[in-house]
């Protein structure tokens, strides 16, 4: 008796997952990372809409987010992606040197150096800034306690990082009291996590901090969320360019063939429809004429602090900041 | 308890009852005040949250794809790897039991070794072995066979974590029962098998049962492991505990709690199932 049913709760099981897969449509995977959720679910269904418009053929795209740093990881350890939208070239970069999946000079391929949007790093406090936060120094007062990723796994805090040391070197006038200075800042923030979902859940469900480090997009996504009253925006004067591009996967899109469908999905991401989405869910959008001029107001203009200005690129970054035992290793000792 | 062992010990079972009521009141006190404010209201904060936008909320959030996407690969999951854990510890718990044989405890200490390494360590070992970059990641491309980042990455997975549940409750059981049935059983002409199914298999099948219900439990609830080897991708990869904190993180409250109201029922299910064992066994042991 048990093994009969035992092998009828085998065969229900594989056929309730033959269900699942039985339909032979083209399927895009689309690896990215933390906040793009909400934007790309959008953006799937208008691009789904326009490709059976245009082909009349039905495609299916899927989602997957994480930190950034570990999606670049997944993609390079064998996750399927037939295109990544992540959060910074250095992580593409990784892609291409270690897997080696598509070719080094990536972001010459699509317009606007790959960047079919970008965004910049801001700060969200609590309702009435009760500690009075304006700038990036706040930060490193005593009492303050600081929200952010860590920047090892998650992309956003990158840029959270090396915001800080650039407004360190600005404002202190050397390397080594920018290091101080965001050492000061990192003494502050009582937990790390691994995205910057994460840090925002810790920050606002958690009601840990009283400021959260984040994306622009997603400090704004979360009083959408909550509702502006408990929190919040402060726009430091000067942030930092956060350049957030796509590539398609050659090999594996190769591989699957989707090569055309993944082309086409992210030359879409340029078009009206891709722009004005992309505004509308707090990105900066690469052609500002597309967007919601309504949207658009929300974009305060700022100084930019960037990476290939302030740093001289990623890989130089890599080295200098994140390596085992450069900077941050230094900095942070929990 | 220094009130009962300073009396002289009579033999008599009952001198614990000889506390003062207000000990064993307050100690009955402590137990359901902790098991109200560590168990059962975090159960039913999960249920209110889950309700919290009503009925039709609830179930239109149980019955998107994604979700049922997410129900299927946990059972499907599970379908997989109670049988193979069972079968597994079947065999383990008869050698271990029955047999003397050189490494005997070292192969009791391996069973156990899923119980102390980090689920997360169990993912990683399977991205290390089966990963683009791994032992075997050139070959499987070339063969375009999926493991890491699909479902037998996730099954494995299970498997490890779920490994010595059977065998872990059927081994003292075994030891305990004895071989002198199967002995007479053989000696009376019936096969290895015959063996197997008319008298081992009814000596322990409560014990079985019990063990095969918490490796249901743990294969669909388990996270960590099935995390690292997910890829997380929506509809495909995602089990149901994954689903929950892909929801939760998408400020998707009622999803994420209604995801997670039904693994709490699940849990809520093995349990009744569990005390309904031990009866079962308790009363064939006294038979």
């Amino acid at each position: 008796m048990p093994k009969k049913i035992i092998l009828k709760s085998i065969l229900l099981g594989l056929a309730l997952f033959a269900s699942g897969s039985a339909f032979a449509e083209r399927t895009l995977l689309n690896v990215s990372y933390d906040p793009t959720r909400e934007f790309y679910q959008a953006f799937n269904k208008e691009f789904i809409q326009y490709w059976k418009d245009k082909t009349g053929e039905e495609v299916n795209v899927q989602q997957s987010h994480g930190g950034g740093g570990k999606q670049t990881r997944a993609v390079i350890d064998g996750l399927e992606a037939d295109v990544v939208t992540l959060a910074l070239s250095g992580d593409i970069d990784q892609i291409a040197e270690r897997a080696g999946l598509f070719p080094k000079d990536w972001q010459k391929r699509l317009p606007n150096n790959s960047l079919p949007y970008t965004s910049t790093i801001v700060f969200l406090v609590r309702k009435g800034n009760p500690k009075a936060i304006k700038n990036w120094d706040d930060l490193a007062k005593d009492g303050v306690a600081v929200i952010t990723p860590n920047p090892k796994t998650s992309g956003g805090a990158r840029y959270n990082y090396l915001a800080a040391w650039a407004f360190g070197v600005k404002t202190y006038g050397s390397q080594d009291a920018a290091k101080e200075f965001v050492k000061k800042i990192f003494k502050n923030v009582p937990v790390l996590d691994s995205g910057a979902r994460g840090s925002t859940t810790t920050f606002i469900q958690r009601g840990m901090g009283d400021v959260l480090i984040t994306w622009e997009n997603e400090a704004f996504l979360a009083l959408k969320e909550y509702g502006a009253g408990d929190f919040e925006i402060v726009v430091p004067p000067t942030s930092i360019k956060a350049e957030t591009p796509v590539t398609v996967v050659d090999k594996i899109a190769k591989k699957n063939g989707n090569l055309d469908l993944a082309e086409a999905y992210l030359q879409y991401l340029y078009t009206p429809v891709g722009q004005k989405l992309a505004a509308k869910h707090f990105y900066r959008p690469a052609h500002p004429e597309f967007a919601d001029p309504e949207d658009l107001k929300r974009f305060p203009k700022l100084d930019f602090y960037t990476i290939d200005g302030d740093f001289g690129g990623w890989a130089t970054i890599q080295k200098v900041h994140f390596d085992d035992d450069a900077h941050f290793d230094q900095i942070y000792t929990p | 308890m220094h009130v009962t062992s300073s009396k002289p010990l009579s033999g008599n079972p009952g001198v614990a009852l000889t506390d003062p009521a207000w000990v064993r009141w307050s100690l009955v006190g402590v137990s359901i005040a902790v098991i109200s404010l560590f168990l059962i209201l975090p159960l039913a904060t999960v249920l209110i949250e889950a309700l919290s936008k009503g009925w039709q909320a609830y179930a239109s959030s149980l019955t998107l794809p994604d979700t049922l996407a997410a129900m299927r690969l946990t059972l499907l999951t599970a379908a997989i790897t109670v049988p193979l854990t069972t079968v597994f510890g079947v065999s383990a718990a008869w050698a271990i039991a029955r047999f003397d044989f050189r490494g005997k405890s070292l192969l009791t200490t391996l069973i156990d070794l899923p119980f102390s390494v980090s689920p997360v360590i169990a993912g990683l070992i399977y991205v290390l072995i089966f990963g683009a970059k791994g032992w075997f990641g050139p070959w499987l491309s070339e063969h375009d066979i999926k493991v890491i980042f699909a479902v037998p990455g996730i099954v494995l997975a299970t498997l490890f974590v779920t490994f010595p549940f059977v065998a872990r409750e059927l081994i003292p059981l075994m030891q305990e029962i004895g071989h002198e049935e199967e002995e007479a059983a053989l000696s009376l002409g019936a096969s290895g098998w015959q063996t197997f199914f008319k008298v081992t298999l009814p000596n322990i099948k409560w014990g079985l049962l019990y063990g095969v219900l918490l490796c249901n439990a743990r294969a669909m609830g388990e996270f960590g492991a099935v995390s690292v080897v997910s890829g997380h991708i929506r509809g495909l990869t995602n089990t149901l505990p994954l689903h929950v904190e892909v929801s939760y993180n998408e400020y998707d409250f009622v999803g994420a709690f209604a995801s997670a109201s039904v693994l709490a029922s699940l849990a809520v299910l093995t349990l009744i199932f569990k005390t309904l064992l031990e009866w079962k066994q308790s009363q064939d042991r006294k038979a």
